[in-house]
């Protein structure tokens, strides 16, 4: 019998976060995500957000539809993290494994990140167009893109969360969906105009700074404000604490 | 760790374990000490707590009550010094379903903080070891229920641990697989602390040096094999072992004709 190695915490979140975002490109699900991502960022650029009619050399179409993409995009990525681990009960295998929790729920979480940061990094002929066509604020592109990433972890926390609490894909799904949902729409104008009309200046805003959607459209214009991006990293950690509750208090159903 | 020198103290130490599912009393003070060199064959009927107790061992469920020690090593206190100190072969043999069996024993290898060269050669060996020369490159989803018992197998005894836990190793195996399967686990016993549980009273007399039959939770019996065939009514005389385990977890009085009944259902069931 040999000494085993022991690893470090960094190591472990390593090795967990390199078979995870592997496990992506093992199923078709990255080449379904990706593609229809793609599109769809382009369809929304240009069929409805004008970016050719506005004339402006900005990027602004086409973020500002990533909220409502990621609605419904995040969960499909979000929704297997542990509900998947549950079913086929490899959950057990890896709890079994000198990991901690934590590395667990970390290795998941930034393997998710960066498999949405590869479908974001891949609408890179976006802003190449952008600046053949005219002088855009590269500034406010990479803060926007910055805006975009943060806005996808904060939602995918939220959904690995959600897909801890079951052994069901769909309902875990259809959870992250509604919860993003509802974290954008404490911020949308029709809901802030709705009380405006009788709620006090303080409540209106204390919803909106509660909203992802405000946070993210201050960041989309091209300005980091230190209270945007607390706002989305509090978001994480919040949701990543309630993942590691979630895994103690389910695993074993 | 003082306890890896001394082969006098016991590998697993289980205390007074409990296990409460809501108002389901599941597992009511077990202890349990197991020192190298033991086989140990834990028995009992479906829904005793056999399973429930392998995975308090194994730090995937947390005690109602009680405590265990691996190597010395609190699970409560340092789950994850404690993780490394066994290799583990949960109920129906789980794995990634994506996953390529050489796929899946290099990420056992990384998790157990293995690397490189060293990695690969303790890949080579446990595919070896458990005869998956033949699947290493299919996924794991696409073999066959022997096959998936066996990449448990290796994926357990990957980083050559002092302990292997082994929930129903032998189950979905054909005979000439169960055979195999009970000679590795023979070769291992030598100088590891083995707990494996089974249905199969044959293969406790085959490969065990110890059985602990339990129901509804608690220990009913704990002794060698042989002990547990003379408690068998004296009577019977064909399948004693059988007769045995009725008696103990079902307090059933086995005569001559009940062994009869029980050696046919058990011929239907092989």
């Amino acid at each position: 019998m040999s000494t085993i190695p022991a690893l470090t915490a960094l190591q472990r979140i390593t090795v967990v976060f390199r078979r995870e975002f592997r496990s992506y490109f093992q199923t078709p699900l990255a080449a379904v995500f990706l593609v229809i991502f793609l599109f769809l960022a382009g369809l929304f650029t240009f069929n409805i957000g004008g970016f050719y009619e506005r004339n402006q050399s900005d990027l602004r179409p086409f973020f500002q539809f990533h909220p409502w993409l990621y609605v419904f995009l995040v969960p499909a990525v979000s929704m297997r993290l542990w509900a998947e681990e549950r079913r086929t009960g490899t959950i057990e295998l890896i709890m079994t494994l000198p990991f901690g929790v934590a590395d667990l729920v970390i290795g998941k979480f930034l393997a998710a990140c960066a498999f949405t940061t590869v479908a974001l990094c891949l609408t890179f002929p976006m802003w190449i167009t952008v600046s053949w066509l005219g002088n855009p604020d590269h500034g406010t592109i990479f803060v926007a893109y910055l805006a975009s990433a943060l806005l996808a972890g904060a939602f995918l926390a939220v959904g690995a969360f959600l897909s801890a609490l079951t052994k069901n894909q769909v309902i875990a799904f259809v959870l992250c969906a509604v919860a993003c949902f509802v974290l954008l729409l404490a911020g949308f104008p029709a809901v802030l105009d709705f009380i405006r009309g009788w709620a006090p200046r303080g409540a209106v805003e204390g919803l909106a700074s509660t909203s992802a959607l405000t946070h993210y459209e201050s960041m989309m214009r091209g300005v980091i404000d230190l209270r945007d991006v607390l706002y989305f990293a509090l978001v994480m950690i919040a949701f990543l604490v309630l993942n590691v509750f979630a895994i103690d208090w389910k695993k074993s159903d | 760790m003082a306890s890896h020198t001394d082969r006098k103290a016991p590998r697993i130490e289980a205390v007074k374990l409990e296990k409460r599912f809501g108002h389901i009393h599941a597992v009511r003070g077990i202890d349990l000490e197991v020192p190298a060199g033991q086989v140990l064959g834990f028995l009992g009927p479906n829904g005793a707590g056999k399973s429930t107790t392998m995975r308090m061992i194994t730090g995937f469920l947390e005690p109602s009550g009680g405590r265990v020690k691996l190597e010395g090593i609190d699970i409560a206190e340092d789950p994850i010094a404690a993780k490394r100190t066994f290799g583990y072969l949960p109920e129906g043999a789980p794995a990634y379903p994506d996953m390529t069996v050489e796929e899946f024993l290099s990420f056992i290898a990384a998790a157990r903080g293995f690397r490189g060269a060293d990695a690969k050669a303790r890949v080579e060996r446990a595919i070896g070891r458990v005869n998956l020369q033949g699947v290493r490159k299919q996924a794991f989803e696409t073999l066959s229920k022997g096959y998936k018992r066996r990449t448990g197998l290796a994926q357990a005894l990957l980083h050559d641990p002092g302990i292997l836990i082994l929930d129903e190793p032998t189950d979905g195996l054909d005979p000439n697989q169960k055979f195999e399967v009970r000679e590795l686990i023979k070769e291992l016993g030598g100088d590891r602390a083995i707990v494996l549980s089974t249905h199969i009273l044959e293969e406790v007399e085959a490969v065990c040096t110890r059985a602990v039959v339990i129901n509804k939770g608690g220990i009913v019996f704990d002794g060698t094999p042989a002990e547990m065939e003379s408690r068998a009514p004296r009577d019977v005389t064909k399948n004693r072992m059988d007769a045995a385990f009725r008696a103990m977890t079902t307090g059933d009085v086995v005569g001559d004709s009940d062994a009869n009944t029980a050696s046919r259902t058990k011929g239907a069931r092989r």
